[in-house]
């Protein structure tokens, strides 16, 4: 059994009968086809796909950015995205950035910049609170975004590709700082990935999803003890197998075909 | 059960290499008279063929005085009060003019970005205004309001409003799709979306709407101020058709210069906030930045 577990464990998320289409008629498309998922409280979902699966559309409907076309979603609270891109705002500091959070989350004006500065120290980033987004590296964005949504105070966090654009020594450090973060505040994570490993190394339980239409094919559980290091035996060996489903299941389609949704 | 995997220290920072950011700042940037070199030198080159035409005898010197005879006679009316008498009022038409023309072309584009209905009503008449000269208000604007002030305003807002409104309009059309997206994720809504978010992205168009209003304010006052002349009110434009009237040649071209240095003085004010704006949000071009 996976040692490590959130302290508090809170959020959960579950998905009953969830379908999603796009146009009409004959130009019809499912992209999502009669889903369901659970997570538990203090969950840490992984989804790997391969493109056009579904899972992005997924993560969209889970926000409440969109209604699904059938089925239910049901959060145990309050709900945070973060993007592959940070999207932070240009004309806002760091601290900025995550202190309008805090303002729209209702935390009284006085409270806002100390709380700010915490959050920012907690992803590292204590030194550079003044900084502006175009004078930070990709990692260090996405670490605000992080801030941002530990600024939400979410029970649900999804994650669509966050670290996509990283190099893989960042990536690295990322992950042992997502890790941590989530440890310490206790919410479910959906976490979308194109990459295996990382579903592997941060993930409680990976998802695997076909397409037409976007529906779970497999699942596996990940008990290998916390802390994980990407390249340890167990972990390999999961990946592996893992990239081994996705290879098929992506083989499954004509190629044309696949990347058409 | 084992805790978390990174060692935790709130302050011990650099969690990746590229830390140290990329910014150029002041100590790279050429000095002030660097930059100031070009201009001076063109004008001086202007200054030149201006009096070598002026001696080529093409038009007789009363008509076509050489630029000396133009800067002292604008070193003279300068020492006049009723120079700045003009010059203080044009001004504050300008001003008050163009403040108006903020108030009502920002009210104006932020209920059009707004209200789907009134897009569709207004949006390509806020546009179709501002393609429309200016001047071809004033007879009306006369016949209605009389010669007058608010003749001169209403024109001046006429001419100045839908850039404004424009400004705002293409700056909020503008704003990229994953701000309304984070906007949602945040849970700002309606007007909240807006101060925090759509606003402050559409800024830098908004700037923009406001240099180009200012230049179609100031270009409708000189008309209005050479067309509707206001017994005993003295300004920059009727003080340049009584030099006209009176073959002052040198007094007109003072004048002329005066409406030249305001207009260039205003514009640099806007492209400078133009280009701070900018930079704050690391979208100024290498060419702005070496300016």
């Amino acid at each position: 059994m996976s040692a490590a577990a959130p302290t508090a464990a809170r959020g959960g998320l579950r998905l009953r009968g969830v379908s999603k289409s796009f146009g009409r008629g004959d130009s019809q498309v499912t992209a999502l086809g009669d889903l369901d998922l659970d997570v538990a409280p203090g969950e840490f979902v992984a989804v790997v796909g391969g493109s056009g699966c579904g899972k992005s559309t997924m993560l969209t409907l889970a926000a409440g950015l969109e209604t699904p076309t059938t089925g239910s979603i049901d959060a145990g609270g309050k709900v945070a995205l973060m993007f592959q891109e940070s999207t932070l705002l240009p004309w806002l500091t760091a601290a900025g950035n995550v202190e309008l959070a805090l303002q729209l989350r209702g935390v009284p004006t006085a409270e806002r910049g100390a709380l700010a500065r915490q959050l920012l120290g907690r992803v590292r980033l204590g030194r550079h609170v003044d900084k502006r987004p175009h004078e930070m590296s990709g990692g260090m964005r996405q670490r605000v975004a992080l801030a941002r949504v530990l600024a939400q105070d979410a029970a649900v966090v999804l994650m669509d590709e966050p670290l996509g654009a990283l190099d893989a020594m960042t990536r690295d450090q990322m992950h042992d700082l997502i890790e941590e973060v989530w440890l310490d505040a206790g919410f479910s994570v959906v976490f979308v990935t194109h990459n295996v490993r990382e579903a592997v190394r941060l993930a409680d339980r990976t998802i695997l999803m076909g397409a037409r239409p976007g529906r779970i094919i497999h699942e596996q559980r990940i008990q290998v003890p916390r802390p994980r290091a990407m390249e340890s035996a167990p972990c390999v060996a999961l990946a592996a197998d893992l990239t081994q489903r996705l290879r098929e299941e992506v083989a499954r389609h004509d190629e044309a075909d696949y990347f058409e949704i | 059960m084992t805790r978390p995997t990174t060692s935790r220290s709130d302050v011990a920072e650099p969690l990746d290499p590229a830390e140290e950011p990329l910014a150029d700042d002041a100590a790279a940037r050429p000095a002030r008279w660097r930059r100031a070199l070009p201009i001076l030198l063109a004008t001086g080159i202007f200054l030149v063929l201006w009096q070598v035409v002026s001696w080529s005898g093409w038009k007789p010197e009363y008509l076509l005085p050489g630029p000396t005879v133009v800067l002292g006679e604008l070193a003279r009316l300068a020492s006049e009060p009723s120079f700045w008498v003009a010059l203080g009022r044009t001004l504050t038409r300008a001003v008050v003019g163009f403040a108006l023309a903020v108030a009502i072309g920002t009210a104006i584009g932020l209920a059009t970005a707004r209200s789907r209905l009134l897009r569709s009503a207004i949006g390509s008449l806020v546009t179709g205004l501002q393609t429309m000269p200016s001047v071809v208000w004033f007879p009306l604007a006369i016949l209605l309001m009389g010669l007058g002030e608010q003749a001169i305003m209403f024109v001046v807002v006429l001419g100045a409003a839908p850039s404004v409104a424009n400004g705002v309009l293409t700056g909020v059309d503008q704003v990229p799709p994953a701000y309304h997206r984070l906007g949602d994720v945040l849970g700002a809504r309606g007007w909240t979306l807006y101060r925090h978010i759509i606003i402050p992205a559409a800024l830098p168009s908004y700037v923009a709407g406001l240099s180009q209003g200012w230049a179609f304010a100031w270009r409708s006052l000189m008309a209005g101020e050479l067309l509707v002349v206001i017994p005993g009110a003295i300004a920059l434009g009727n003080r340049l058709s009584f030099a006209q009237e009176f073959g002052d040649a040198a007094g007109l071209m003072a004048y002329m210069i005066v409406i030249l240095v305001v207009g260039m003085l205003a514009d640099t004010a806007f492209s400078a906030a133009a280009r701070r704006l900018r930079e704050r949000r690391g979208l100024a071009t290498p060419a702005e930045r070496r300016a």
